[in-house]
């Protein structure tokens, strides 16, 4: 007996859907923000090798590039309250876990940028008389930070997806959402099906911005 | 005249290996001094030393008379230097430098590329900044391409683009380190032509190069550097024409092998030197 599709009912639902798609950007671009400064202080301060500090962030970037997002998730909503004495609601338990990794990605993101400046661009900027925060700030990171824009959007891709895990502690992303619309109408394909729609067109746009900011702010090189 | 750089005793050496065996130079205001040297005599490293890209093993650099960094001397009676970056940083915007390979911040147009270390370095306001790099741009000869990025420009133009970058910083000397070598042939003369320009006008140049016409029609000096010590040093007319070293006279042989009369230069050559001199 073939399928019978009904969409119908599932868009109905939509509205469900469509929050937690909301839901889900809220708490990719808080991630994103708490991943962005953090990363790229640690990808300078490894990039630099600056003492003292270096190690620090070698051993914070390896951590969390190492540990399951799932893991970090639960630890941040269970253990982390624990540790803190401050209880944490979904939300930002879930935006700690995954921010901490992005970041740890960005730092490498940031470290890998940086180093693909060419050497002579390092020394041109030093022979002018440039203090290292002046070198760093306006010639090295924008020049750096034009190269990083296609990985950028890859790893702004990765939190979004990596948010969809928070469902196990409850907080009401887009595919927590699903499962309960799914289950309420017992209509799970139709369910994932429109929830994958939406996902793919949300995360292609993101992908068409990224392109077009790497066109924009690509630099004439020979 | 007064000296702008002394180097004393300047010893550079990468682990064990020397590079620089004890370099003595003097180089006064106004003058042209050219360095000449085959491959891996140290050329490079020499002018790199001058600006503390590269940091001297041994030996006093002087810039401007006052000595660049503090002598110690430890318990043994080994007198060592010590320098602080602070003070490297306003050494090195007081030395100006021009690479063999531009250099230029590809993010930044021209005029930008040439602004910035003065806004940054000196403080001066946007507005000076701009009339200083088109000041210097012209003395370049590319007053017209203020507004492009340097990846819009031919490599001879590129380079200029460096040259008023450095100039724009009102240097004391400036070093350039083969300034033509990465340069496709016909856009050699245009940079060397600049080069002249400025010795003409006063500047303090010491200059790494192959270009042994430009340095015998240009230098007041020419030093011959050979495995990191000043072998022969003299006019271009004792160096370059009556050399007295064996060696020296080995290297001249075999890059002027073959040899044409120097072309008679053009209208050219007048335009392009009379242009806001
Ligand atoms: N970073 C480095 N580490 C080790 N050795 C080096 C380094 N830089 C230069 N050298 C060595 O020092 C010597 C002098 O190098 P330098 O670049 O000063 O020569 P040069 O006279 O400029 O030569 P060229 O005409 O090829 O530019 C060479 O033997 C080179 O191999
Ligand atoms: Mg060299």
């Amino acid at each position: 007996m073939p399928y019978e599709w009904n969409f119908a009912i599932v868009l109905k639902y939509l509205p469900n859907l469509l929050e937690g798609g909301a839901h889900t950007i809220a708490l990719s671009a808080a991630s994103i923000a708490l991943a962005t400064p953090i990363g790229i202080v640690m990808g300078i301060i490894r990039q630099q090798r600056i003492p003292y500090l270096a190690p620090i962030a070698v051993v914070y970037i390896d951590f969390f590039r190492t540990s399951v997002a799932l893991v970090l998730i639960c630890w941040c909503y269970y253990a982390l309250p624990v540790l803190i004495r401050v209880n944490l609601d979904t939300f930002t338990a879930v935006m700690i876990a995954i921010g901490l990794q992005a970041s740890a990605y960005m730092a490498e993101l940031v470290r890998a940028g940086m180093q693909s400046i060419s050497p002579g661009q390092w020394e041109a900027a030093r022979a002018l008389g440039m203090p290292g925060h002046t070198r760093l700030r306006y010639i090295i990171l924008p020049q750096a930070a034009r190269r990083m824009i296609p990985l950028f959007f890859l790893l702004m891709v990765e939190v979004v997806k990596t948010t969809t895990l928070a469902g196990v502690v409850t907080y009401p992303e887009i595919v927590y959402d699903a499962f309960r619309v799914a289950t309420e109408i017992y209509r799970p394909i139709e369910t994932f099906t429109i929830v994958g729609l939406i996902c793919f067109v949300f995360l292609f746009t993101l992908g068409r911005i990224a392109l077009y900011l790497e066109r924009r702010f690509a630099v004439v090189e020979r | 005249m007064t000296e702008v750089l002394r180097l004393e005793g300047l010893t550079k050496s990468y682990g064990a290996t020397p590079v620089l065996k004890g370099v003595d130079l003097t180089v006064r205001r106004g003058e042209t001094v050219c360095v000449i040297g085959a491959s891996g005599s140290g050329k490079s490293t020499l002018l790199r030393c001058v600006n503390f890209l590269g940091y001297p093993t041994a030996g006093r650099i002087y810039l401007e008379g006052k000595l660049v960094g503090r002598e110690v001397t430890d318990r043994a009676g080994v007198a060592t230097m010590r320098y602080r970056e602070s003070e490297l940083c306003a050494v090195r915007a007081h030395v100006g430098m021009v690479f063999q390979q531009f250099n230029l911040f590809p993010h930044m147009t021209v005029e930008e590329n040439v602004m910035i270390a003065p806004i940054k370095i000196r403080g001066l306001s946007r507005q000076e900044a701009r009339k200083r790099a088109a000041l210097h741009l012209d003395r370049v000869g590319i007053p017209e391409k203020a507004g492009a990025f340097p990846g819009q420009l031919s490599g001879g133009q590129q380079q200029r683009v460096a040259i008023a970058r450095a100039l724009a910083m009102e240097p004391a000397i400036m070093l350039f380190d083969e300034a033509t070598s990465a340069l496709d042939p016909e856009l050699v003369g245009e940079v060397l032509l600049a080069m002249r320009k400025l010795a003409q006008e006063g500047t303090t140049m010491l200059i790494v190069t192959h270009e042994l016409g430009f340095a015998y029609n240009v230098a007041q000096r020419v030093i011959y550097l050979h495995e990191g010590t000043i072998h022969e040093e003299g006019t271009p007319e004792q160096v370059l024409v009556n050399p007295t070293k064996p060696r020296t006279q080995d290297f001249l042989r075999g890059v002027t092998t073959f040899r044409m009369p120097e072309p008679r230069l053009g209208p050219v050559d007048q335009a392009s030197t009379s242009k806001g001199a």
